[in-house]
């Protein structure tokens, strides 16, 4: 029987790796690791994804082991892989697992022929929080979230940080709480389980734009501009997903956004930047070694936008910038000449 | 599968042979044989209940005050003639005795005590109030002298199971029609316990749902009967002993609210099997429950959680019952009511206002008269069963073992523990209540028996919505009668894309089809509808006029029996 002396990730990305050092300071910790690389990193050189590795953390590539030695689990896995992981997991897993997953992505599901096809729009029920998707993949019920500016390279430098928990579960926040929370690392709670999914899921479209803008360097004024604007864009598409407005306004939203709009550690970021520079997508995807979940979740908010009739100007623009071939410098001219009102639209 | 037995009054008509045919080795009577046992642990579960909820004495003190006021206002302004002679006596003491602790303040001991005292007095008071009389004798006295006194009314076909049911031939002498496997529901009944929650539109339903349990040759079921039904004497007197217990809808305070979920727990955790309507209230608006009232249900959860405690504590946790749930869709061509119910919610629409419980038969005459009117005039009424699932949605084998979604054995005790442990989680349970609800709600869906009568309203209504897109429900409902004119042949051509979608939905399993959709053709099916929606109110709900176009005399009935099939988006193919 499993107990929560040890708790797992699964994922040894930078993410997945400063998770396991934070949860190390109040537990064993399991990393189940895909590459053998990634595993003999952790265990042997203790060292991964640049990040020195705390000595309660051990790496391993059989998922069976860390769901049979842990009830505790989080899910670190980039969104486009994350339900094969998860399949993998489906047989280990049992009705008192608890799974928080950290992945700010969307799944978008449509059967193999509609993806051959071109979509043109998408409904909430094409697509998945990562939530959503553990609930339909498996008997997992207690489920949550971890969102929250949290740039892996600063929490390996032991510099203060805080996330949010988010689950409908108090079990599972207090659990979530107990594994993360050190003099370093304050963790709050949320029962806004889907806005926390959609806020970390959609501030990466807007840590795009803000890279774009340091890439023409346009300049704070710009940059705040951008920013602000598409901040509304991307609450008024989560409230016709189903998140709460004050959810974007914590640290899951606004506070993740400030970290990773203004950091060139961030991985959207420099898409954002790279995109504003003249590099096409191809090219940008070719010279990453990790995923910059941004890239689809623009396209996806995109369909959904195009769906549910919102209006949002910038996303669109970025959409086009990245899968249409137009320059960045023309989009943001087109901006600057769309007819806005109203400053602040999206709170009654 | 069981064969239906054949039909003779003495054998109780149709029905298949009981599960248990010794009553005393029913739950139900092992229950009312310790009834002063049973009643002193709802009391005490209660108590402690209430007193984490009001930890502090002048919390508590708060809590009896702010009772002791509703519950006089309710004397005064809503009394029943079920309420008890000395109702009013009994208050006007505790409001007396409510001063007199308030009073004590320089022995906060004794204070602390008294309301105590006073709580568990209150939770006494209502405990016996709620708890139903199951008598044995009286149960097999109306078992026998139903069938004769409604043998032709209710002679009802059993023991058909959905798959084979085209096969199967129905007697049109038959008014009930049952869908789904009887059979593992009988097997479960046996050493589980069975809670089943029906669709609710009518004030007829738990009649013919107890019917429909007794036919199936299960043991009694307690239900919750709205207190008002109380006040007739004859109807009290015989439903109490049948298994009923009191449910009184003006009380909506904590201390009553609990005792009444602990009275439910504590029956569910002995074993016995319920019935009640997760719905709360008859629908209004004719449309199947889209959001439940949790309240039971939850004592659903708290009382399997019970289960896994009790054997774990006796050394055998392999023994522990396991709750099971049997959703039942109940289809009806014609509601007796849908014209006081559409008003209530068209009323009520837009405003959230709490709908005030009526007491629309409180005569033993009218009651009657209106099971009379119910059982003469109603064409077919389908029971539609969901398969048996446990409390998280999976389904569960005749033996009891349940089995998850890409068809692994699950055990579901799992979710009650907390490293490992079992562990009393109540903001846990509760999320497991929500989702229970929610697929309950799926499956009143899946397992809806669509009628002819119900499509035929759906599209008139749907294509006059469209029409005249621009007016508001209100509008359309005030129509003129020359602008409810649907000429025949474009109501047929949409009646027949909906009926393709249906079949098309009944494939994907989210709806079911009864026989009569495949007997007729598109214009038989038609008037199949035509004739049977809302058969015998005064105006006609939906007919062809004298040029055979299709018009309605009562759009509001229109609308009732269109909303039956809201929820599946079908308005599209219309």
């Amino acid at each position: 029987m499993s107990d929560l002396k040890t708790v797992g990730v699964i994922g040894a990305g930078s993410f997945g790796t400063a998770l396991a050092n934070l949860i190390a300071e109040n537990y064993d910790v399991l990393v189940y690791a895909r590459r053998v690389e990634a595993i003999d990193n952790i265990n042997i050189k203790r060292e991964n994804a640049n990040q020195p590795m705390h000595e309660r953390v051990r790496a391993t590539g059989d998922i069976k082991e860390v769901c049979e030695t842990c009830t505790l689990i989080f899910p670190t896995i980039p969104s486009a892989y994350f339900r094969e992981v998860l399949l993998q997991m489906v047989p280990y897993l049992r009705p008192d697992h608890i799974l928080i997953h950290g992945t700010k992505g969307f799944h978008i599901n449509v059967s193999e022929e509609e993806k051959e096809e071109d979509i043109k729009e998408l409904g909430r029920d094409s697509i998945y929080t990562m939530s959503e998707l553990i609930r339909r993949e498996t008997n997992v019920i207690r489920v949550g979230c971890i969102s929250g500016p949290n740039l892996a390279s600063e929490l390996s430098q032991h510099k203060p940080a805080g996330a949010v928990i988010a689950s409908h579960f108090d079990e599972v926040i207090r659990l979530g709480r107990n594994a993360l929370k050190s003099h370093r690392f304050q963790v709050y709670g949320s029962k806004d389980l889907t806005g926390v999914e959609l806020a970390g899921s959609l501030k990466n479209i807007i840590a795009l734009a803000s890279g774009s803008i340091s890439a023409l360097e346009l300049g704070e004024n710009a940059r705040a501009l951008l920013i602000t604007k598409s901040l509304g864009e991307v609450i008024r598409i989560g409230r016709v997903l189903g998140g709460d407005v004050k959810t974007f306004l914590g640290l899951a939203g606004i506070g993740d956004i400030i970290a990773t709009s203004s950091s060139t550690s961030s991985r959207n970021f420099s898409v954002g930047y790279r995109m504003a520079k003249g590099e096409t997508l191809q090219q940008i995807l070719d010279t990453s070694d990790e995923v910059a979940e941004g890239i689809n979740t623009v396209e996806i908010i995109k369909l959904l936008a195009d769906h549910y009739r919102v209006r949002v100007p910038i996303i669109s623009t970025i959409y086009y910038t990245l899968f249409k071939g137009v320059p960045a410098s023309e989009g943001l001219r087109q901006l600057m000449k769309y007819p806005f009102d109203v400053d602040v639209d999206f709170i009654d | 599968m069981q064969q239906p037995v054949t039909n003779d009054p003495k054998e109780h008509k149709g029905s298949l042979p009981p599960i248990i045919p010794d009553i005393e080795q029913w739950p139900i009577y092992k229950l009312s044989t310790k009834r002063y046992e049973f009643i002193q642990d709802i009391i005490s579960s209660t108590n402690a209940q209430l007193l984490k909820s009001f930890p502090t004495t002048e919390a508590l003190l708060d809590e009896l005050a702010r009772t002791v006021y509703q519950e006089r206002i309710r004397l005064t302004e809503k009394a029943w003639k079920a309420d008890p002679e000395d109702e009013k006596e009994y208050w006007d003491e505790l409001k007396k005795r409510l001063v007199r602790i308030s009073g004590i303040t320089d022995d906060p001991k004794k204070q602390e005590e008294e309301a105590k005292e006073m709580l568990n007095s209150m939770i006494s008071h209502y405990t016996n109030e709620i708890i139903g009389n199951f008598d044995p004798s009286i149960y097999e006295f109306a078992s026998r002298a139903l069938p004769f006194g409604f043998s032709r009314l209710l002679r009802s076909n059993l023991g058909i199971k959905f798959k084979e049911k085209l096969s199967q031939q129905f007697s049109t002498h038959n008014r009930f029609i049952y869908e789904g496997d009887l059979e593992s529901i009988r097997e479960l009944a046996k050493s589980h316990t069975v809670i089943i929650v029906p669709t609710h539109i009518t004030n007829l339903d738990s009649m013919v749902i107890g019917w429909a349990i007794h036919e199936m040759g299960l043991p009694a079921f307690i239900y919750g009967a709205g207190l008002n039904l109380f006040g007739i004497r004859i109807l009290a007197y015989f439903i109490e002993r049948l298994g009923a217990y009191k449910v009184d809808r003006r009380k909506k305070h904590p201390i009553y609210l609990e005792t009444l979920k602990e009275y439910s727990t504590q029956a569910l955790h002995d074993g016995v099997h319920s019935l009640f309507f997760p719905g709360g209230t008859r629908s209004r608006s004719g449309e199947i429950e889209k959001r439940l009232k949790l309240g039971l249900l939850g004592t659903a959860v708290d009382a399997q959680y019970l289960n896994y405690i009790k054997a774990e504590k006796e050394g055998n946790p392999e023994s522990a019952k396991k709750i099971i749930v049997v959703p039942v869709t109940i289809s009806y061509h014609f509601v007796l009511e849908a014209p006081g119910l559409i008003d209530e919610h068209l009323k009520a629409t837009g405003k959230e206002q709490y709908l005030v419980e009526n007491d629309r038969y409180s005569t033993s005459f009218k009651m009657l008269s209106f099971i009379w009117k119910f059982f003469t005039k109603s064409s077919k009424i389908y029971l539609s069963y969901a398969p048996c699932m446990d409390l998280f949605g999976n389904q569960v084998t005749p033996d009891g073992r349940s089995i998850d979604k890409r068809g692994e054995e699950i055990d579901i005790k799992n979710y009650f523990l907390s490293g490992g442990e079992l562990k009393e989680d109540q903001q846990r349970n509760g999320e497991y209540v929500k989702l229970l609800g929610d697929v309950i709600v799926k499956k009143f869906h899946d397992y809806n028996v669509v009628f002819s009568s119900h499509m035929v309203s759906y599209v008139a209504f749907t294509m006059l919505k469209k029409r005249f897109r621009r007016h508001d429900l209100y509008d359309i409902l005030r129509l003129p009668k020359e602008d409810r004119v649907i000429p025949y042949a474009d109501f047929a051509a949409a009646v027949g894309r909906v009926r393709d979608r249906i079949y098309e939905l009944e494939k994907e399993g989210k709806i079911i089809t009864p026989r009569h959709f495949h007997e007729n053709g598109l214009h038989d099916l038609i008037q199949h509808g035509l004739d049977n929606v809302g058969l015998y109110h005064n105006a006609s709900t939906l007919m062809r006029n004298k040029d055979g176009d299709i018009t309605s005399e009562d759009l509001k009935l229109l609308l009732f029996y269109h909303n039956r099939l809201e929820g599946y988006q079908l308005a599209q193919y219309v």
